[in-house]
This record gives structure tokens, sequence and C-alpha cells, in this order.
């Protein structure tokens, strides 16, 4: 019955003030809001990022120059074809090493003109990373020993190029150099507002020609089973070490890399949802002073409620009421507006947003909290009044 | 019958800013069950103070006070609250009315606070509301009635917890005579059906329609009311 009516009574001093109460619960709209559509974005990214990552396939294994720690520079490679074969004899399958030398070049096709990644590569590029095409055929392993002039077109550099036309069979220019389009493959998409469809592979043999050099960027290698990867890593690592004493090479696995970029984008979504944190925070101080005020109006009637037989308890109840009901009230609009947000951000911009429960409890929650840790000052202070002063306050 | 309250050499000292202001000095004074007792005296002499003593809104700084049989002093502010829910009922000079709130539920207000049901609150604020004469403003707001309707709902909120004793602070002192007369009828019409009245007034004639009348100045009661009389 009490409780019932302190509910009563707070709802209604909170109609009663209704300009006051919005603007009050203003700030932890923006502060729920913010958390909300942070932590989703950050949730969607880091979403994306790993099924994209998982999306290289399994037990794939990235071999670089350099040491891969925080701080050291990108070292220069020293890595050549022959080192594929000797990492290829450590596998016991060629298929399952992949090589690749990259650099950006600029294509033309009559008078349209595309920038894209250009890859040298081996044949075996779509086994080791899972890659579908569209029209045509791959590179084949004549084409990479003899340096065949042929490329496989990325789908955004395929539509740049030649529109809706089929590009198969045509000339285009790579860097100057003729070549001849047999294949084209499936759109990926964009990550983190990249395309990932304006690219060109090549025989990696015709890229050095290219490029003028004999080296490669780094390996691929695609492990039998999830078992062997770990000591796979460490004997491509020897082998190349041995071949190359005075270079540093590493290894990374998929997992490594998941790791390492959800370690990065958590840090960042934490530091996102701590500075939308503080807003709720300072929409939480709001409330604490509105509610000041709150029991200073009503002074009179806390008295006169007093006298007729309300306990402090009674008193402090109704007040933190009021407070938890602000901020609750502020969480549902913000949550709300932080799920629009979101959605919006998701559908109108590259960067994606994925809406979680927990994230939804964890705001409605942190809002009722927020009531009560703020809620709690002035309501004691009500509860506290003696009913004496407070019937003579004026 | 016991004494719905004994004061015993009640004493109230106020600290403004470390000055001790004896707002109080000693007072003794029963309340017997059916009584009808008039406070009077000067501005400043004690009598506001000695009612909120008398009714458990505040404490005695020297001195016992028994409301209902229990001895305030060892109360906590709760269980004060619940004495006073159950024993007393207050009637102040301005009403004290919730604003944005009817008749029926400011009537009402005192059995929330007794853990008394939504229905039988209302089923008991008209019925008081009735014996007081405002059955036609039960719905009615503080602001859409005039100042001796309003007192007259503040009156039916003291009686509706059915308590042994009625303080009135000055009831009349905001209303024009002809209405302050008629609420002071229903005051002694209320005293007739057995509850104690405690009435603060200015009004000497007021004050000899009680049945007994106590004079208080500088905070302690004077003897003698004639002697007071002339005093002043
Ligand atoms: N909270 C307080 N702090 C300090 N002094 C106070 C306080 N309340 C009352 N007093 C003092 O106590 C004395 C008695 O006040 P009280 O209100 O009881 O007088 P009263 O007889 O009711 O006067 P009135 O007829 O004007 O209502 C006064 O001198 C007043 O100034
Ligand atoms: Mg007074």
């Amino acid at each position: 019955m009490r409780v019932a009516e302190a509910w009563r009574v707070a709802l209604d001093a909170l109609r009663a003030n209704r300009l006051r109460s919005v603007l009050t619960m203003l700030g932890v709209v923006i502060g729920v809001a913010a958390v909300v559509a942070l932590v989703g974005i950050g949730t969607g990214t880091k979403g994306q990022i790993e099924q994209q990552v998982e999306g290289l396939g399994s037990n794939l294994l990235l071999v670089v120059p350099g040491r891969l720690e925080a701080g050291s520079a990108p070292a220069a490679s020293t890595m050549t074809i022959d080192d594929v074969e000797a990492v290829a004899r450590v596998v016991g399958d060629r298929d399952r090493v992949a090589a690749t030398i990259a650099s950006g070049e600029t294509l033309r096709a009559g008078s349209r003109s595309a920038f894209a990644s250009m890859q040298g590569v081996l044949e075996n590029t779509p086994t080791v990373f899972v890659r579908k095409l569209d029209r045509g055929s791959y590179l084949t392993r004549t084409d990479v020993t003899t340096g065949r002039r042929v490329a496989v077109l990325g789908a955004g550099t395929a539509t740049a190029l030649f529109g809706d036309r089929d590009p198969i069979g045509r000339q285009i220019t790579i860097g100057g150099v003729r070549f001849r389009v047999i294949g084209t493959f499936e759109r990926l998409g964009q990550s983190l507002g990249v395309d990932r469809d304006s690219e060109v592979h090549v025989p990696v043999t015709a890229a050095q020609r290219l490029l003028g050099t004999d080296r490669i960027d780094g390996l691929a290698i695609r492990a039998p089973d999830r078992e062997r990867i770990n000591q796979l890593s460490t004997a491509v690592v020897d082998t190349l070490t041995e071949r190359h004493p005075d270079s540093d090479f590493s290894a990374v696995t998929q997992e490594q890399i998941l790791g390492v970029l959800g370690d990065i984008l958590g840090v960042l979504t934490g530091v996102l949802a701590a500075i939308a944190g503080i807003s709720l925070l300072v929409g939480g101080v709001g409330v604490s002073n509105i509610m000041l005020v709150s029991v200073r109006e009503r002074t009179k009637e806390i008295g006169l409620r007093k006298a007729v037989g309300a306990r402090p308890r009674d008193i402090g109840v109704q007040f933190l009421l009021e407070a938890v009901l602000l901020t609750t009230i502020g969480g549902v609009l913000g949550m709300a507006l932080g799920v629009t947000a979101a959605l919006l951000v998701d559908a109108l911009s590259p960067v994606p947003a994925a809406i979680t429960w927990w994230s939804l409890a964890l705001a409605f929650g942190v809002s009722a909290i927020v009531g009560i840790i703020f809620g709690v000052v002035p309501a004691q202070r009500a509860g506290r009044l003696d009913p004496v002063v407070a019937l003579r306050t004026e | 019958m016991t004494a719905a309250i004994v004061a015993t050499g009640i004493s109230r000292t106020y600290d403004l800013d470390g000055v001790s202001v004896p707002a109080l000095r000693g007072v003794s004074l029963t309340i017997e069950p059916g009584d009808y007792l008039a406070i009077v005296g000067t501005s400043g002499s004690g009598k506001s103070t000695l009612m909120h003593l008398l009714g458990g809104l505040d404490r005695p700084t020297g001195g016992t006070l028994l409301i209902g049989g229990r001895d305030v002093a060892g109360l906590t502010p709760g269980e004060m609250a619940k004495l006073r829910n159950e024993t007393i009922g207050f009637v102040f000079q301005s009403f004290h009315l919730l604003a944005r709130t009817t008749a029926r539920d400011n009537v009402a207000l005192p059995l929330v606070y007794r853990g008394i049901g939504r229905r039988e609150r209302r089923a008991r604020a008209t019925e008081m509301l009735d014996r007081v004469g405002l059955s036609h403003r039960v719905d009615h707001r503080p602001n859409q009635m005039s100042g001796g309707e309003q007192q007259r709902v503040a009156i039916a909120r003291a009686l509706v917890t059915d308590p042994s004793v009625l303080l009135a602070d000055e009831p009349t002192g905001n209303l024009d005579s002809a209405t302050g007369q008629s609420v002071l009828a229903l005051l002694e019409s209320l005293n007739a059906e057995g509850v104690a009245v405690v009435l603060v007034t200015h009004d000497r004639e007021v004050a000899a329609r009680a049945h007994r009348q106590i004079v208080m100045k500088d905070g302690v009661i004077v003897p003698d009311p004639s002697s007071a009389a002339v005093a002043q």
C-alpha cells in the first residue's frame, strides 16, 4: 500500500513538472543512447571483422618478414619464389602454400581507368584463401611459370573498367603493360569502409617483371589440420631463417590476428562506452540536483505527510522512486534512441552495428542504478527532515 | 481511562547558532480523553512549541512526555510517526492540504501510512467528508474550495484515523469570523462525541467556550488566568 502510494506520488510529481522532468531525463537519455549506439557499433564492427578473417578459411598461417612486435618497423622482404618451394617441401604440399607480391597500380581499359591493388600470386590462391570466381577462369600453373600477362579482376575493378560488358578476353593495361582478362571474382563488399573488390590478380612472375624485382611480400599456408599449425609455424620460420640468416620472419595464425583485432576493438569500444558513461554520470548529477530542488519545493508537503504518520523511510522511498523513475524512463527513451541511431548508422553508412540484448539490459540496469545512487542523498535528506521545521517552511 | 497525554515539567530549548533559546520552560499538563482545552497567550509565548510536543512532532529537551501511555524519549522517528498516526490528529492554521489532490485523497492520506487499501481509504475518507458536511466537495481540489471548506477537509483528515486527541493550532486564524464560528462548532460537536480537543487561540471568547483554559507566557503556564490578565 505504502509503496503503491509512493509510486503514485512519484509519477504525479514528475507529471506536475513535465518540462523539468523531461529536461532532467535528457542527460540520462543522451548518456544511455550513446552507450547503446557505441556498443552496438563496436559489436557490429568486431563481428564483421571476425567474419571476414574467418572467411579467409580456417587453419591459415601467414608468414611475413620482420618481427611482429609493438614498435618494430615493417621490414623489407628478402623472400623469393625459391623460398616458396622450400616452404612447400616443409609443408609437404605445394598447393597449400600461396605467395603474394602486392602493389597499387592504375588499370586502364580503353578510355576508362581504375586504381586497384595488384596481387602477384600463384595459381593456388583461390584454394588457400577461399575465393570464388564470378566469370571465366583463374590463373593456371603454366600462366605462373611462363609469366603470362593474364589478369583476374575484382568485382569492383571489373565494373569500373567495363561497366556491364563482359570483360573476359578483353585487353587492359596495368601500370602501362598490357594484360588480358581471363576471369572475375565474386563480390566481397566492404570492410571498415575499404572496398575489397578493387583488386587484380596476375601471375607472380608477371608482377615481379612489372615491378622489376624478384622478391615476394609474404606467404600464406593452409595447414592440413589445426593441431599441426603451431609446429608448422615454427618449422617454416626456421627454414626461412636458415635460408636468410640476416632476416627475421614471423608467422601468425588467424586466431592471433583475430585476438589482436578483438583486443584493439574491445579497447576502442570500452573507451567509447566509458566516454558515453561519463555523460550518463553527468545526467545522474542532473537528476540529483533536480531531486534536491524537488525536496526543497515540497518541504511543506513532507512535513504534512510526517505529521499524519509518514515514517522517514516512507518519505525516503517516495523520493528515491521519483529519482529512479526519472532515470529509468530516461533509460528506456535512451535505449530507443540508441537503437535507432545504431540501426541508422548500419543502414546508411558502411559501419556495421549489432544490437545485443545484454547491452540493452545493461543500459537499463545502469540507468536504474544511476537513479538509486543519485537519488539516495536527496531521499535521505527528505526522510530526515524535521517535521516541525518542514511545516514552518514558507 | 488513562490520560491521553501526560506532560511533566517539559521544556524545549532551541539552539540558534550556539545561543540557546528556551521556548518552553517546564510545562506540566494532562490531557484526558474527551477534554476540551484552550491555550491562550501572547505571540512567542510557546503555544505552538507546546502543541508540537503534545502531538509528538517534536521531542522535549527536558521533562517527561507520555503520549498514549508511551514515553516519547525512547522512541525512534519511525515509532513517533506511528504514534502520531494512531493517536493524534493535527489541524493547522494554514490548512496544509496537498495541492493538486482531491479533498477525498487529502482526507485519506493518513490511512496510506497506516497501510490501509485504496478502496477502504476512499470509503472512509468519503464518510469523514460527509461528517464535516462536505459530501458535495469530495472531488474538489484545495484551490477549488473556500478557506472554511479547506479547513473542514483538514479536520476530516485529522479525524479519519479515529485519534484520541485533536490538536488545533489557531484553526480559525485564517478564516473570517462567521466561517471561524462554524469550524469551531464542528470541533465542539466532535468533542461532544468523545474526541479530546486542544485549541490554541488568540480569541478570549473562543477560549472561554472550552472546558479548561491555560494561559502561556514566556514558555510557562501562568498559574491563574485572571492574574495573567492583570499581568498584561
Ligand atoms: N526553530 C526555532 N529555532 C529557534 N527559536 C524558535 C524556533 N521555533 C520557535 N522558536 C522560538 O520559540 C518561541 C516560541 O515560539 P512559538 O511558535 O511556540 O510561539 P507561539 O506562542 O506559537 O507564537 P504565535 O502566537 O505567534 O504563534 C519564540 O520565541 C520563537 O522565536
Ligand atoms: Mg504559534
